[in-house]
């Protein structure tokens, strides 16, 4: 019933899937830990193994077919191509780097928590695999719950109402999109009201009339905005980061972001090419909006993690606003972003836990001279905040230049507006480094101490991809190479 | 298939009823896999087994066995006439499989009646209530009002007819535009209808008669009762008014959308878990009524997955909240600790109604928005059907925070949330885990169901 072979796709989903249900029924709490490290790291690993495979052409290999509603045209099929292996790589990467980083982090009932992270991980991998419209959106709302669950469970005091926001926002999204599914569904297939099908092969070759493309677009693009977020529908989003574990944020500004791009890129785009063309200055404008609008909150916040939740919608909106110039260069740009930015902010937050574990506060009116107390911490932190600038060697310029150099061939003065963000983003990361890290020591700082080796160590780790990926990025050029060459042939 | 009608009879106590119940379901399903009748009798066609009835009766047949084994010990609670309770439910049990096999306007009003009149006896059977005999008194007055107006629109189809015959498929629904009087039939018989789905704006005996009612009669009577009307519903329709659909399409639009509206928005107010699952149930309603918009072959197949979905979500969630000490949702504060096997499952009882992915409820409310989407008229209903279930996450997930996230109160710490004098069994527990089991199998593999459609 489920083929002959088991391919690379189906163990990215089912692995974690498998690991957070045993989860849940492990009698001691110690070795829930290392249980859930230790499947993280296989997973990464079998990541790996895809990526391995990336000379492999025919891909046949790695896909997987299964008829599971028969009479309804839909199956579980799973594929991997550039862009999926990118983001699954990323999903991989980031779950042990999670858990390696909030190792010593102690929370109530810890079955349920890593269950629950892992579970969302599996959720998020069936997103980023699946190339059938219906799988696709099962996943989407599967990695949703356990988040929900881990956001309401484990948090800040208000933690209930913000992340209820968040899931309303993001259900009526997703309600939204499902109405657009089954609306091209049933527009798929030869004759009217037969042969119709889920696969993406069918809905990319669905023809829809101008005035179908025009709605269906907003229905899609909607949930997709929501997830990003893009502004005007980001409120939900610094009360969430806010609130949430930090283990939690890591996984929905990491990862879980990447899903509004993904979707974007994979369904959006190749469905409504008509209507694309029609509504793509209204999408750009909305981003650069949100980007500037973003950067000058993430001027005034006080909090840690909402200035590093705001700065995250400025970058979001550029890599959203890069997509719709549908320039080669600024996809290319928003590829190498997509990954980069899940690297940049996890480094963020893990310094941001950091503090906060050791003063007990994360104002910043109340940090300052922690680089005295703890220097190691402060180089590593400073190398992540200059990512997050995008200054040269860094990941980040790589991908920001290419975006900006696309969006320069669309606009100009877009262009010119959003560059104001890299200027406001220097301002409030550099403010902020200055102020926590420089001056003197007051109480609550003084009585800081270095970190310790895994907190070291995953830092590290971070670093080092972080100048890898800004000296040598080609390895991403070539991964997501076939992803671009689709898009840009289907636009021509 | 006539064993349901023969059986009631020697429903006694409980054990009589499953096993009585065992076999139905049994001879039910054998009829249904071979067509061939397991019991031969005449009716002259008066009613009809088909692929379709016979599914919905299977259906309606083994979420009553549920309902006895989760809640049976809680119906010899409610008084100290425990056979009749049983009597009773049978009787309801027969006019449900009437309802769901009629060919004549007639059987058709039998199967309403019966189906009708124990409920009002069960809904006041907790005597010295007031609450309880309030409830019964206004659900007869209101459903004799609304019998009388079916009663008036078969007159009208039967003189509109110029044969004279009450047979369904048999209607003069003449060339162009319906003739006036089997127009105004078809309205009346729309209105009793939607009173026994309790659509908006014939709702209103709804909340205070699900609320009155002593809570396991309430469960039998927003599930099986309520998709049993729906399947008169549905074959009234498409059997006698199926052709002229575009003409009356409209109207039902409106009382879906209202339905829906009412039903949601209310329920966002509730503070009581017993009176919000009854709007719960009225949006659910409304939900439902798309399949008689759409009237197509989906929505058939919706139709039926709706009512197991509906049912044992609904059937489970009732049964966790007999044994309740406080009927609020404060009062499920703190369950997830205390109860977690009830809190779990309850949690996916919630998702299931609200039509998360993985659980039935998800298929159901997919197969209703692609019927009423592949019908192609009137998008905006469905994009209204989806904002009213958005809405809907936002009551059901409350109790989800009150149960996990929530802290009890110090009472509830001390006594916990269950009610004293209920213990919470072992079998209890395990039938509330195969409840969600069958939710989560339905919802990967909804052709469990629909499959039996096409035989």
């Amino acid at each position: 019933m489920f083929g002959n072979d088991i391919t690379i796709p189906h163990l990215l989903i089912f692995f974690p899937l498998v690991a957070g249900l045993i989860t849940f029924f492990i009698k001691k709490d110690a070795s829930v830990k290392a249980w859930s490290l230790f499947s993280a790291i296989i997973t990464l690993f079998i990541s790996f193994a895809s990526l391995y495979y990336r000379n492999n052409t025919a891909l046949s290999g790695l896909a997987f077919n299964y008829e599971w509603l028969k009479y309804m045209g839909a199956s579980f099929s799973v594929s991997l191509d550039g862009m999926g292996r990118l983001l699954t790589f990323l999903t991989a990467l980031c779950f042990p780097v999670i858990f390696i980083a909030t190792f010593k982090t102690l929370y109530k009932n810890p079955k349920a928590f890593y269950g629950l992270m892992l579970l969302s991980q599996a959720g998020l991998m069936g997103v980023f695999l699946s190339t059938d419209a219906l799988l696709f959106y099962f996943f989407w709302e599967l990695a949703l719950i356990p988040v929900y669950f881990l956001c309401s469970r484990w948090g800040g005091e208000k933690r209930i109402p913000a992340t209820f926001k968040f899931f309303i926002y993001t259900f009526t999204g997703s309600l939204l999109m499902l109405i657009g599914i089954i609306y091209v569904y049933l527009h798929t297939g030869a004759t009217p009201y037969s042969d119709h099908s889920f696969s993406m092969q069918a809905f990319h070759s669905v023809s829809l009339m101008p005035s179908q493309q025009n709605w269906l677009f907003w229905l899609f693009f909607i949930a997709f905005a929501v997830k990003m977020p893009v502004f005007p529908f980001h409120t939900w989003q610094p009360d969430t980061y806010e609130q949430s574990a930090t283990a939690v944020t890591m996984v929905l500004s990491g990862v879980m972001v990447k899903m509004g791009l993904f979707g974007v890129i994979r369904w959006l785009l190749p469905l409504f090419p008509a209507a694309v063309a029609r509504f793509d200055n209204i999408v750009i404008v909305l981003s650069v909006i949100g980007m500037i609008y973003a950067s000058m909150i993430a001027i005034k916040q006080d909090d840690l993690k909402r200035l590093v939740a705001y700065s995250s919608i400025a970058h979001i909106g550029l890599m959203c606003a890069a997509i719709f110039t549908l320039q080669q260069i600024a996809l290319e740009g928003v590829m190498i972003q997509m990954f980069s930015h899940g690297i940049n902010i996890i480094g963020m937050w893990i310094v941001i836990d950091l503090i906060e574990k050791q003063t007990g506060t994360r104002k910043i009116s109340q940090l300052g001279g922690v680089s005295q107390k703890a220097p190691v911490l402060t180089i590593l932190l400073v190398v992540i905040a200059l990512a997050n600038i995008a200054l040269p060697l860094t990941n980040a310029f790589v991908g920001e230049l290419l975006m900006f150099s696309g969006l320069f061939k669309f606009s100009f003065w877009y262009t010119a507006i959003a560059g104001l963000s890299i200027i406001l983003a220097a301002v409030y990361t550099l403010a902020m480094v200055q102020k926590v890290f420089y001056g003197t020591t007051n109480p609550l700082t003084a009585t800081m101490n270095e970190i310790s080796w895994n907190e070291k160590m995953i830092l590290s780790v971070i670093v080092i991809i972080i100048l890898m990926t800004g000296v040598y990025p080609q390895p991403f050029f070539n991964l997501t190479k076939d992803t671009i060459a689709t898009i840009i042939t289907s636009f021509k | 298939m006539f064993g349901g009608v023969f059986f009631k009879n020697k429903a006694t106590p409980k054990y009589w009823a499953i096993a009585g119940l065992v076999a139905i379901i049994i001879a039910n399903c054998l009829e249904l896999q071979s067509g061939e009748p397991f019991f031969a009798i005449n009716v002259s066609n008066m009613l009809s087994f088909n692929s379709f009835n016979l599914t919905f009766i299977a259906v309606a047949l083994s979420c009553t066995l549920l309902y006895f084994l989760l809640s049976g010990r809680d119906i010899e609670k409610v008084g100290a006439n425990t056979p009749e309770y049983f009597a009773l439910i049978f009787f309801v049990l027969c006019g449900v499989c009437l309802a769901a096999t009629f060919n004549t306007l007639l059987i058709l009003f039998l199967g309403i009646e019966i189906m009708s009149i124990p409920l009002y006896i069960l809904t006041g059977s907790d005597k010295r209530n007031l609450k309880s005999n309030e409830a019964a008194l206004k659900y007869f007055l209101m459903g004799a009002f609304s019998t009388g107006i079916m009663l008036m629109g078969i007159a009208f189809l039967y003189g509109g007819n110029s044969e004279g015959s009450f047979f369904i498929n048999n209607i003069n629904l003449g060339e162009g535009k319906m003739p006036v009087m089997i127009a105004i039939g078809m309205v009346f018989l729309m209105i009793s209808m939607s009173f026994k789905v309790s659509a908006a704006p014939f709702h209103f005996w709804t909340p205070d008669v699900y609320d009155g009612a002593p809570t396991v009669f309430t469960s039998f009577m927003a599930t099986i009762v309520k998709v049993g009307g729906f399947i008169a519903f549905i074959r009234l329709f498409e059997n006698s008014f199926g052709k002229v659909h575009g003409q009356w399409q409209m109207l039902i639009a409106v009382i879906t959308a209202a339905t829906l509206f009412i039903g949601n928005l209310t329920a966002v107010f509730q503070q009581s878990v017993k009176r919000m699952l009854a709007y719960s149930s009225i949006a659910q309603a409304g939900f439902m009524l798309l399949a008689i918009f759409a009237l197509n072959d989906t929505a058939k197949e919706g139709l039926i997955l709706y009512s197991a979905a509906y049912s044992l979500a609904t059937i489970g969630l009732f049964a966790i909240l007999i044994k309740m000490h406080d009927y609020t949702i404060d009062g499920f504060n703190g369950l997830g600790k205390q109860q977690p096997v009830l809190a779990v499952t309850a949690t996916i009882f919630l998702l299931s109604l609200t039509g998360i992915p993985l659980t039935a409820g998800f298929q159901s409310k997919f197969f209703m928005l692609m019927a009423a989407l592949r019908d192609g008229h009137q998008h905006w209903l469905v994009l209204f059907a989806v904002l009213c279930a958005a809405v809907s996450a936002y009551y059901y997930f409350k109790i989800i925070q009150a149960m996990f996230f929530k802290e009890g109160s110090q009472d509830v710490k001390d006594h916990g949330s269950i009610a004293l004098g209920e213990n919470i069994t072992p079998a209890f527990k395990l039938l509330l885990i195969i409840t969600a089991v069958l939710i989560i199998v339905l919802g990967l593999f909804p052709w469990l169901i629909t499959e039996w459609l096409h035989y």
